[in-house]
């Protein structure tokens, strides 16, 4: 028998992974992992803003968290090699709001709960916001699809054929900062960027189309949580680490298996 | 009647005007090469063409429902993306399986639709490309730089192929390319620019404009009558590109080379 907060916590991981999951696809189709670090890392300063501002949590991360998206995502337009300018945002938006948090007076924040977020404390309302975010993502994502495919593709080829790039880069911008402000409570701003990428890389050897990566992303995603809320009451570990651990762990055997599952 | 025209079209990249003035058209059915060094506005023409750039000044007149196929310079597809050609041919629209056959047997590949892309090799790639620009039936086909990577007796046959599909549908065909002499030879019309139109018209017009002998020199010319010479021989045999073929004829050889990258 399952308890209610081990129920809420699990059903709240699989919301994660449902959004997260096939995001992260075109998160490293895109190679644009170094964006999701710089919007998950500035989840804190939002944090500090809606502790600061009455405002709930998660509306305080998604406001910073889409202007950070924002930015990054002109930022990479305009220059090719943003690299290292995407890597100095990740830190600073970090440290900047690890700063903010302890400036604001009157209150003892519990820091490692916005880091590596606290699963097991999620309410009902939570769970609402989480799937109402998960469900939003995923509705983005199918009614995009081609369309954000083709965009990832090549730009230029999505133009002639009457597409709008530009368009499309707004959505997956949307789409990542719906995605962090309803992931920070589950695996907390450090890892929220793993949730993307790892299940994503993890789904790679056992698909031939996007689709099909997708939806192992999302399997194997959901499995991470699941595992992960598990060995972490089994291990009394982190919840979030744990869970980041299990999906590693897959990742690796994937990697393993991936020559054996490539016929051509 | 014209199919896409400039009007005194001036194209920016990076800040800095890397084209100016430019009036053309493209009419139904012609073939139509651009020329030029790097950096002379070929490829920004080509996007302002398909509406990727937007124009400095002028403008860009396309008729009205204007399909085009596009093949751009290159098509980086990451590895983490895993994707069979059958699959590239839907997007960004479903086909019908058989409208994807029919473009893939166009482009002279019918066997590949199963394929991983990452998997193909570059001609095969640049066929795929071409079947999928052709999949919309367009009425003009712009490619930028097609052949890139592929070895000439590659390049001359994918040429072949676009003459070919000319042939069987009446498309329009605006290309850039390095391959001076192949392409030249199979053009209506050459345009050379160099930040500007330094010269326009037929390719024999362009080989001996002065304009265009003093960005490319006059081998060319050469190279232009010998393939012309080729040309109305025999479509099968593989245009003396045989491996001795440099030791036989060392001159027409480095004239073959030519390459304004």
């Amino acid at each position: 028998m399952l308890d209610d907060f081990a129920l809420r916590a699990a059903l709240a991981g699989l919301g994660v992974a449902l959004a997260a999951a096939p995001l992260g696809c075109f998160v490293i189709w895109r190679r644009m992992a170094y964006f999701g670090d710089a919007t998950s890392h500035a989840a804190l300063l939002g944090v500090a803003l809606a502790l600061a501002t009455d405002l709930p949590v998660f509306a305080g991360v998604l406001l910073v968290a889409l202007v950070m998206a924002l930015i990054v995502s002109a930022l990479s337009e305009r220059n090719v090699s943003a690299d290292a300018l995407l890597g100095v945002l990740a830190h600073a938006a970090l440290a900047l709001g690890l700063v903010a948090v302890s400036l604001i007076p009157g209150q003892r924040v519990d820091l490692s709960a916005y880091l590596f977020g606290d699963i097991l404390a999620v309410r009902q309302s939570d769970l609402l916001v989480i799937w109402g975010g998960a469900v939003l993502v995923g509705a983005l994502l199918v009614w995009r699809w081609q369309a954000l495919l083709s965009a990832t593709l090549n730009p230029d080829l999505a133009t002639a054929s009457g597409g709008n790039p530009r368009r499309e880069q707004l959505i997956l911008t949307l789409a990542l900062a719906i995605t962090v402000a309803v992931a920070i409570k589950v695996v907390g701003a450090l890892l929220i960027a793993a949730m993307l990428v790892i299940p994503a890389a993890a789904a790679r050897p056992f698909a031939r189309t996007p689709e099909v990566m997708a939806i192992c992303a999302v399997v194997i995603g959901a499995m991470s949580a699941l595992g992960g809320l598990a060995g972490s009451f089994a291990f009394d570990t982190p919840t979030g680490p744990s869970i980041v651990t299990l999906a590693a762990g897959i990742f690796a055997l994937s990697s393993a298996l991936s020559p054996l599952l490539r016929r051509g | 009647m014209s199919l896409i025209e400039t009007k005194g079209l001036s194209l920016r990249y990076g800040g800095a005007v890397v084209l100016r003035d430019v009036n053309f058209t493209l009419s139904k059915g012609e073939i139509v090469t651009i020329v030029g060094p790097n950096g002379s506005g070929k490829s920004s023409l080509l996007r302002a063409l398909i509406g990727a750039l937007k124009p400095a000044a002028g403008k860009v007149i396309r008729k009205s429902d204007l399909k085009i196929g596009y093949v751009p310079q290159k098509l980086q597809i990451d590895a983490t993306l895993p994707l069979t050609v059958q699959r590239f041919l839907n997007l960004p629209r479903r086909q019908k399986p058989a409208v994807v056959a029919r473009a893939l047997t166009q482009a002279g590949v019918p066997e590949l639709s199963h394929r991983q892309m990452s998997g193909l090799s570059g001609g095969q790639f640049q066929r795929v490309l071409l079947a999928r620009a052709l999949l919309d039936a367009p009425d003009v086909l712009v490619l930028d730089e097609a052949t890139q990577g592929l070895d000439q007796p590659g390049a001359a046959a994918f040429y072949q192929r676009i003459e070919e599909v000319r042939r069987e549908t009446g498309v329009a065909v605006l290309m850039v390319s390095h391959d001076l002499h192949v392409v030249m030879a199979a053009s209506d019309r050459v345009l050379c620019l160099n930040g500007h139109v330094c010269c326009e018209g037929t390719p024999e017009v362009v080989a001996d404009a002065p304009e265009y002998r003093a960005l490319f020199g006059t081998g060319t010319q050469g190279a232009l009558a010998l393939y012309r010479h080729d040309h109305n021989h025999n479509h099968d045999h593989d245009h003396g590109h045989t491996p001795d073929h440099g030791h036989d004829h060392p001159k027409t050889v480095a004239k073959d080379h030519i390459d304004v990258g």
